[in-house]
């Protein structure tokens, strides 16, 4: 419970919005904006006049463009919080937004708290004093919306893995604990060496959440998803009818190349990068080779593939190229024109891929699209693709949390390492137990000291 | 009705809580009486001989830097000192000492009766005088009254004390004293809310009848080790102790008789402590573990009785007997006291505030064992919180509450007017969120300014430490100013030591942060002044650990905003109406003293927090008297 720190978070409603706002208030704000936008103009933030909207280009740390926006500062006291603060509005697309919040993290913003710019908004005067019911009404009531919205994120497996965590964590502090409240009783000595693996194996296992998590990788990067086939198999009617399909296009960036396309959708909540190649096939045409090459390339990016072959013909060389491809990958086979003649049994496509879904789809009638999705979302939540269901992390706050208490967790590597007292390692450690809680909503308390009694016999 | 007395202050008990009290009151100006159920047991230890250790070590700094006794006088009279956790880390550094138990307590006593402006007297109070809702003073046994706006309850286990040896149990407090029966119910007259908690001490053994070359020898330090920031002891007569293990012959004897444990049979009902478990409750947690260590304490020079640290129990007298004898060098051991379990009421803390003042009765305090903590370090911090705060009351000035970034004192007394506590409180590193910040190596310049302020620090301890910390002050600025440059000459020089080349120019200081180095080391590379060892450590501490202790401390910045929100005191807690039902309940019945205190409440959440910054808000902007 910080008062002037500086806090971020998504302001508009999410989902299907024309643009997204995303609202940085604090004594830092300027400085953590200027950090990932930058003007085209070529002028700095902190040196825009208030209230001036400026355009450009928001970019992460290694420089790559993750949006365009418009941004906007309002310095103190000419603000709703009354603080500085600035609001970049992005393309309301799910992913780049979120994507962006993460970076507002990087940069130096924390997570707003439910109802904490309001909360600013009155302490500092903004508000009128006959709101200030209001102001608290709505501090409780979002803390219990979102309350039940984190529960409803918890999975049961996720919390478990979180929980598991933390008391693996605890039984370490405890015996480092003990050791130093009771040098005296018989206590096992503590190795440090032994609470590095420990540490290491932490570490581990957060960047094994971190990885598979929905937030940490999906849902921040978007699941990059390319559609691959011979010519004219079907595969830019595949495009247009997922888009037509989910109203939630967000945002259509053209393909820097002029032989692909890419498309954001979200399918069934799994925000998808899109990438339509051009056909692939044997050419002697150099310059058709260059797209073909670029495709295969594109192909072997993606994180899944679409391969989509055309049913009313009897599969050709070309489509032996595509088989190529798929294999070893993550994909789902499309068998196109199911509205057409069968000229083979699908089982022939199936018996190649044992483990692959085939979906039978009609581009041309649109039918058979609700089952790639169930596919796609499948694919995503489903074991093939990030170890065990419900190891998922299923918001960036969630995934901020894993992050730091891993910064920890290296701290306290590091410590050992910088051969540092247990004293030292005890701190470090504990400071990720206490981040991991606020994930599972656990509060501090007696928990230690109770850990070291149970764990050890103590006592004069 | 006679009234015998007129005082500013009264301390009922003069155990560790009460004479720290009475002394911090008087020496502070008010006309203060310390009341003893014995003038023979002032300051007595009825449990282990031993003075400090981690947390508890830190607390005795903590007194003696603010102006108490405790330290002062465990130098005067321990006979062993030992530096714990040298290893560990600055922050968790201990000193433990073995007190000779009588010379403490005549030392103590000494210093008691010859304290200005304080009258030591033998009586027995059995009950307070109550006007309105303000303390008018105490009456005694005998009929007569004494008179005080400020009375403090430092009764120790003596409320009701109820002593329990096998299937035997009497009224009455440790070591044969009297207790205190009738004072309980004058105090739930008052609507004072009691708890039952229970403690209990091993048996003292004749030093004559064990055979040491069985057991280990623990010696103490060979370095002259003291508490207290004045004592210049330089050189100390040490004796040893000795360790020695329970096998399974004992545990045997312990589970064939548990059935006669009064813990297990339900003849004891006071919730004992975690931390000093009777020998038959680690039998029965840990059934797993082959031996249990024990030490053998003398507890002092001019006695043969031997503390057996690790066997406290309330088995019957002949099963005491029988287990003690199948320990390695205890098997001839003639018994002199009897190891036993105590019953006492003590107060629910939960009713005081950070001043450790009742909140329902004006100018009544309460500090010590009696407040459910257990330890005489404990107790006798909060006796001298209880008693400074006593003389501030009379003084018309605002309460010394401290914080929990500025001592373990200050997170001992909130947790126990914020979490209340269950098991009789121990204090340990681990509830100190701010360990490196509270080392036993810097009390002073945490709390003696404070101490100089409320005018218990007197001028000798005011000029030492202020020389120590011009000293500590003076060498920082010159490690700083010292510029070190890559030359020839400096790098001859550090291969000469043995020490890593620098790679630039870089201010001489920073050698300090590198694993290992230390100021005397550098002595021996540069022309460097000579420094006091405890300067020298400070010096070295806070330049090697700056980037640790500065976290800390930005931590302690953020906190302290909410700790500065004070709430009113007669803030109504029905009339914040998007409290949580749960919160609201907390925050009436414990009523805290800021918003950062009634954030650590449990069932208090970050919610309710922010919840109330809007509501104090609302008043300050209403002109309501919020500060």
């Amino acid at each position: 419970m910080q008062q002037s720190d500086t806090i971020s978070a998504i302001a508009t409603p999410q989902g299907t919005a024309g643009i997204g706002i995303i609202r940085i208030s604090g004594e830092t704000a300027i400085g953590t904006a200027e950090k990932i936008f930058f003007p085209v103009c070529g002028k700095k933030l902190s040196d825009m006049e208030s209230h001036r909207a400026v355009y450009g280009h928001i970019r992460d740390f290694q420089g790559e463009l993750v949006d365009e926006a418009i941004a906007l500062v309002m310095r103190s006291p000419h603000s709703y919080t009354k603080e500085d603060v600035v609001e970049l509005q992005c393309h309301g697309g799910t992913m780049p937004l979120r994507r962006t919040l993460a970076l507002t993290y990087e940069a130096g913003a924390r997570s707003a708290e439910r109802g904490e710019f309001t909360k600013r908004a009155f302490l500092n005067g903004r508000l009128d004093l006959s709101q200030a019911q209001a102001v608290m009404d709505v501090i409780q009531a979002r803390t219990r919306t979102s309350l039940k919205v984190a529960e409803g994120h918890l999975s049961g497996q996720f919390s478990g893995r979180i929980r598991n965590l933390r008391h693996d964590i605890l039984e370490q502090i405890a015996h480092l604990e003990a050791s130093i409240d009771f040098p005296e009783d018989e206590i096992e000595e503590v190795v440090l060496e032994h609470v590095e693996k420990k540490v290491v194996d932490f570490i581990n296992l957060l960047k094994e959440m971190l990885r598979t998590a929905h937030a940490g990788k999906i849902l921040r990067d978007g699941l990059t998803a390319a559609i691959i086939g011979k010519p004219n198999v079907g595969k830019s009617s595949l495009l247009n009818a997922l888009l037509r399909e989910e109203r939630a296009i967000v945002t259509d960036i053209p393909g820097t190349t002029r032989d692909s396309i890419e498309e954001y959708a979200d399918i069934g909540g799994v925000p998808l990068r899109i990438i339509d190649t051009a056909g692939i096939r044997r050419t002697e045409d150099a310059v058709e080779r260059i797209g073909v090459e670029r495709s295969r390339s594109y192909a072997e990016e993606a994180s899944l593939l679409l391969a989509i072959f055309d049913g009313s013909r009897e599969l050709t060389e070309e489509d032996e190229e595509i088989m190529g491809l798929v294999e070893g990958r993550e994909a789902i086979l499309l068998l196109n024109k199911k509205d057409l003649k069968l000229a083979f049994p699908p089982e022939r496509l199936q018996e190649r891929f044992p483990a692959l879904t085939l979906c039978p789809i009609s581009t041309k009638e649109e039918t058979g699209l609700q089952e790639l999705e169930k596919a796609i979302v499948q694919k995503v939540y489903g074991s093939n693709f990030s170890g065990e269901e419900g190891s998922f992390v299923n918001d960036e706050r969630q995934a901020e949390i894993l992050r730091q208490a891993e910064k920890h967790l290296e701290a306290a590597q590091n410590t050992i390492q910088a051969g540092m007292s247990v004293d030292f390692v005890s701190i470090d450690l504990r400071s990720a137990w206490e981040k991991l809680g606020e994930i599972t909503g656990e509060t501090v308390g007696e928990d230690i000291i109770d850990q070291i009694f149970s764990q050890f016999c103590i006592g004069k | 009705m006679f009234i015998a007395g007129k005082y500013d202050v009264i301390v009922i008990g003069a155990g560790h809580a009460g004479v720290e009290a009475a002394l911090a009151a008087a020496r502070m100006g008010c006309q203060t009486l310390l009341t003893t159920l014995s003038m023979e047991n002032i300051a007595m230890m009825p449990c282990n001989p031993s003075v400090g250790g981690p947390a508890k070590g830190h607390l005795v700094r903590e007194i003696d830097a603010l102006g108490g006794e405790m330290g002062i006088n465990a130098d005067k009279t321990c006979i062993q000192f030992r530096m714990l956790n040298t290893g560990k880390g600055p922050a968790v550094q201990a000193l433990r000492a073995q007190a000779d138990k009588k010379l403490y307590q005549l030392v103590m006593k000494e210093t008691c009766e010859n304290t200005k402006n304080l009258d030591v007297k033998q009586l027995l109070v059995e009950s307070l005088m109550v006007e309105g809702n303000m303390v008018k003073g105490v009456e005694t046994e005998t009929g007569e009254q004494y008179l005080a706006e400020n009375v403090i309850i430092a009764t120790g286990t003596y409320l009701k004390g109820r002593i329990i040896i096998g299937e035997s149990t009497h009224d009455g407090g440790p070591n044969g004293q009297r207790a205190a029966v009738k004072l309980s119910a004058s105090l739930l007259e008052h609507g004072i809310r009691l708890m039952r908690f229970k403690t209990g001490t091993p048996a003292r053994v004749d030093a004559r009848t064990l055979d040491y070359s069985k057991m280990q020898l623990q010696p103490g330090d060979e370095e002259c080790r003291n508490f207290s920031f004045m004592s210049e002891e330089r050189t100390r007569e040490q004796v040893s102790c000795w360790l020695t293990y329970t096998n399974e012959a004992t545990h045997k004897i312990l589970r064939d008789n548990m059935h006669r444990a009064p813990m297990a049979n339900g003849v004891i009902e006071g919730i004992g402590p975690r931390y000093c478990p009777s020998i038959e409750t680690k039998i029965l947690r840990f059934p797993d573990k082959e031996r249990h260590q024990l030490f053998l304490e003398p507890e002092g020079l001019h006695t043969n009785e031997i503390y057996v640290q690790g066997m406290s129990t309330s088995m019957p007298m002949d099963v005491q007997l029988d287990f003690l004898h199948t320990i390695p060098g205890l098997e001839n051991a003639r018994v002199m006291r009897a190891g036993y379990a105590i019953e006492y009421d003590c107060v629910d803390p939960l009713q005081l505030k950070p001043s450790l003042e009742f909140k329902s009765i004006g100018g009544l305090f309460s500090a010590g064992q009696s407040n459910g903590t257990s330890g005489y370090e404990e107790a006798a911090a909060q006796g001298l919180i209880a008693g400074i705060n006593a003389a501030l009351r009379t003084q018309r000035k605002e309460p010394l509450v401290l914080r929990r970034f500025e001592g373990y004192i200050g997170v001992l007394i909130d947790d126990l007017v914020t979490k209340g506590t269950n098991e009789p409180y121990r204090m340990m590193t681990s509830r100190a969120e701010y360990r490196l910040l509270l080392r036993q190596d810097n009390a002073d310049s945490r709390l003696t300014p404070i101490g100089r302020r409320i005018g218990l620090v007197k001028d000798d301890r005011w000029e030492r430490f202020r020389k120590k910390q011009e000293a500590v002050q003076g060498a920082l600025e010159f490690l700083q100013k010292e510029i070190l440059t890559p030359s020839q000459e400096t790098q001859e020089k550090l291969r000469a030591a043995g020490m890593e080349l620098i790679r630039t120019a870089m201010p001489l200081g920073e050698l300090l942060r590198r694993p290992g180095v230390t100021y005397e080391g550098l002595q021996k590379v540069f022309d460097l002044p000579d420094l006091e060892p405890e300067v020298r450590k400070q010096v070295e501490i806070s330049i090697s650990y700056e980037g640790y202790i500065r976290k800390q401390k930005e931590q302690v910045e953020r906190m302290e905003k909410l700790e500065n929100k004070l709430l009113p005191e007669n803030i109504d807690y029905a009339q914040v109406a998007s409290l949580r039902d749960e919160a609201r309940e907390k925050l009436a019945a414990i009523r805290p003293r800021s918003v950062g205190q009634a954030g650590r409440i449990s069932g208090v959440s970050p919610a309710d927090v922010s919840v109330l910054l809007v509501y104090l808000e609302q008043q300050r902007r209403m002109g309501n008297n919020v500060q």
